[in-house]
């Protein structure tokens, strides 16, 4: 079979998993539906890798196919297929989502053993994975539409998945709304592609593009920055991130795969696939380099202020999709790509982590109330320890060489590109301090309650579950794990799935080691070719100057977090009251939230009432009432005449032929 | 005899059933009344055919006879209708179609 054979088996496992136990959620058992998720998307990963196969069997040249099933719309001028596009670019994201997913649904597996939403979960989670495939594998930008607002359905199922926490419908709400305003964006982005160029196919899109516009002209700035738009809302970049830790609402394996794994990555793979377009309006793809630098910057020192454990791993979260925007802005591609794997990886891992420690501390977030859970969980604090140094960028790992080669790569680009390289690795610095604040603050010390718990009798803590954001009580009659929830590193699927997951992310980075070997860069070499920044490569040398500052910074970071909350654990506190406004600002997430409240939710909500109060009560209700009440008074006047007198009615037929005789009469004469 | 006979006795006997149907309650006078307006017409059509020599007046005033005919024989059907019925024969109290 060919790559795309293979391909569209990518596409349907997922869909037809989602569709099995979303339609037999009444008979299937739950483990049933568990093992046909699990299933569905490890054979689609078996497919990905046949097609992999496949496409390394083809001469480099060759590596592109578009295949179609059968027309998905067509009139005069407008002919769309439903059509994929299978490239390395593709090929490569379909791993990374398969695999991580994979892994994630086994982790799911055992986590929400417990839950009563167990089917639906699943069948939600497959349409997920679905849905950021087609996205993926899209050959042309309406599927790519198609699969983009799936996969914001998806997100906005699984946020609200416990629809009776309140908080969590309203994070749930608030994504989808954030990212609607990102698919418009990319929609008028496909309007203007389509008007310009007069396709929606990629392959003619990005074929045609170098003829049809000149650098910089305005059109294909305005289609870059309305593309960018889409992939701010969907990678949570400023300033459409803020729905991103509110996203946390959801259980912690729609945390690990949708919001920091894969669906977040679209943004970023958006811009790499449309890079023929960001290449002609260079202007555009500054801004999203400099957007993608703030956030990653702002992200990361709202991390290091943040108390609940999965909001602060979301901040994170944003912060490393700040380095890959980066990275495919400035024409880093394969650096870009790289880092989204190995960030797939280590979030995943972390996610899952915590997922585990919060399980443990009866769903308890604040990391000020953790402690001790070294002792405790060593399996989980081993697993998290290997994504944190991963994540920090400890030399060797998976994080250090994506994240340094984007860096690198910043360099050898030179000019006013230096800024990114210098601001990157000050961001690296608070990477390193941030997540280890996280791992010094929960692994070693003193057991808290919990953790001593489990530590003496090897039980879980069973408390009421409640809401960390409200502190409602919970109510688990409606699929929230109750208080018999018995997860928590238990389970030999979380474990191999963790187990997995540490594995890669030490060691993935090995297969792109500057100078050593070059796998990613090798594979998505046929994508960029056309690209003159993709030929651009910082040599070995620089490369490994880079590394080492990266891993110096790294090693400077966790010492930083090593003598803050470690060594001086006094150190904290009084740094907070010396730097009491700059504390304030992180903590309350730089007033985004404040902010986009006040520019926009406030006038749409003065707008919404002066329409209700106006333009309705008035305008509308009078024109309307204004129709009645006429078309009342004349009826009134009509029926006063039909007074049901026959002798009235003749008299007044009389009248009126008399009348009309008069008249006629008159003109006659 | 000249023509201005016939049609002051057409008009004449046209006031007179206008006058019945606008004074008289009863239906069955009504339409009787009717049928003398109607014949009124006939006998004006009948005098201004004679006037110019031709027939198509005498032809119209058949089909007023015909069409008398048949509102004669529903008119009354009604009567019949509304006797049967115990309503009382007098058109000002059949109001029901009063808007």
């Amino acid at each position: 079979m060919s790559a795309t054979g293979w391909s569209w088996l990518v596409l349907l496992l997922p869909l037809l998993g989602s569709i099995a136990i979303g339609l037999g959620f009444r008979v299937l058992p739950e483990r049933a539906a568990g093992v046909i998720g699990v299933g569905a998307i490890g054979l689609a990963f078996l497919c990905g890798v046949a097609a992999l196969i496949c496409l390394l069997g083809e001469d480099p040249e060759s590596r592109h196919h578009a295949s179609s099933l059968w027309d998905y719309a067509s009139a005069a001028g407008l002919d769309i297929k439903l059509g994929i596009y299978v490239d390395p670019l593709s090929i490569f994201m379909v791993l990374v989502v398969t695999g991580v997913s994979t892994l994630i649904h086994l982790y799911s597996y055992g986590y929400m053993q417990s839950d009563r939403g167990y089917r639906r979960f699943f069948s939600y989670l497959n349409f997920f994975v679905f849905s950021m495939l087609l996205l993926v594998l899209a050959g042309n930008f309406v599927l790519l539409i198609v699969g983009w607002a799936f996969v914001g359905f998806a997100s906005y199922a699984l946020i609200s998945f416990w629809y009776r926490r309140e908080t969590a419908t309203k994070a749930g709400m608030k994504a989808f709304v954030i990212n609607v305003v990102g698919d418009i964006g990319l929609v008028l982005a496909a309007f203007l592609i389509f008007r310009e160029i007069g396709s929606f196919d990629y392959g003619t899109v990005f074929e045609e593009a170098p003829s049809v516009f000149s650098t910089n002209e305005w059109t294909v700035t305005a289609i870059c920055l309305l593309l960018l738009l889409g992939a701010f809302a969907k990678s949570a970049q400023l300033p459409l991130h803020t729905w991103l830790p509110d996203a946390m609402e959801g259980p912690t394996p729609v945390s690990s795969l949708i919001h920091a794994a894969t669906m977040v990555t679209a943004g970023v793979y958006l811009i790499a696939r449309t890079h023929v377009l960001f290449e002609l309006a260079p202007t555009a793809a500054d801004v999203a380099a400099f957007v993608g630098l703030a956030t990653l910057l702002i992200a990361g020192t709202v991390a290091l202020v943040m108390t609940d454990l999965k909001r602060a791993i979301a901040y994170s979260t944003m912060s490393q999709i700040g380095y890959m925007v980066v990275g495919v802005s400035i024409g880093a591609y394969s650096a870009g790509m790289f880092h989204l794997m190995t960030h797939a990886f280590f979030k995943a891992l972390l996610f899952m982590a915590a997922g585990s420690i919060i399980a443990a501390m009866a769903n308890e977030q604040n990391i000020d109330k953790m402690s001790g859970f070294g002792k405790a969980m060593r399996f989980t604090s081993i697993a998290m320890l290997c994504g944190a140094l991963a994540l920090a960028a400890f030399p060797l790992t998976s994080g250090f060489f994506s994240k340094d080669e984007i860096l690198a790569y910043a360099d050898a680009r030179g000019g006013m590109y230096v800024i990114f390289t210098v601001l990157g690795y000050l961001g690296a610095l608070i990477t390193a301090v941030y997540t280890f604040r996280l791992i010094f603050r929960i692994l070693p010390g003193k057991p808290c309650p919990e953790a001593q718990e489990l530590i003496d009798t090897g039980h879980l803590h069973h408390g009421e579950p409640f809401n960390p954001a409200t502190g409602e009580r919970e109510d688990t009659e409606v699929g929230f794990p109750g208080a018999e929830h018995h997860i928590a590193e238990q389970t030999p699927t979380m474990k191999v799935a963790m187990a997995v997951l540490a594995f890669l992310a030490l060691v993935g980075g090995l297969i792109q080691v500057p100078g050593v070997d070059d796998m990613v860069g090798k594979f998505l070499e046929p994508v960029f070719e056309a690209s003159a920044l993709a030929h651009i490569h910082p040599s070995t040398g620089g490369e490994w100057e880079g590394l080492t500052i990266g891993g110096v910074i790294s090693l400077v970071g966790i010492g930083i977090a090593y003598w803050l909350y470690v060594a001086r654990p006094e150190m904290p506190g009084l740094l907070e009251e010396r730097l009491r406004p700059l504390h304030t600002l992180f903590a309350n997430k730089w007033y985004f939230d404040e902010a986009i409240d006040l520019l926009v939710v406030r006038p749409m909500l003065a707008i919404g009432r002066f329409a209700n109060r106006v333009f309705e009560r008035v305008v509308v209700d009078g024109i309307v009432n204004g129709t009645r009440e006429t078309v009342g008074g004349a009826g009134g006047l009509v029926r006063a005449v039909q007074s049901g007198f026959v002798r009235g009615y003749a008299l007044l037929l009389l009248a009126g032929f008399a009348g009309l005789a008069l008249y006629f009469l008159i003109v006659a004469s | 005899m000249s023509i201005e006979w016939y049609v002051v006795l057409s008009s004449l006997l046209f006031a007179v059933g206008a006058m019945g149907i606008l004074l008289r309650r009863s239906p069955v006078v009504i339409l009787l009344c009717l049928e003398l307006m109607l014949n009124a017409g006939n006998l004006a059509l009948v005098a201004f055919s004679r006037m110019h020599g031709n027939e198509e007046g005498q032809v119209f005033a058949i089909v007023v006879m015909v069409i008398a005919a048949c509102e004669v024989v529903i008119g009354l059907g009604l009567i019949v209708a509304i006797f049967r019925r115990r309503i009382p024969l007098d058109v000002d109290e059949l109001t029901e179609l009063r808007g």
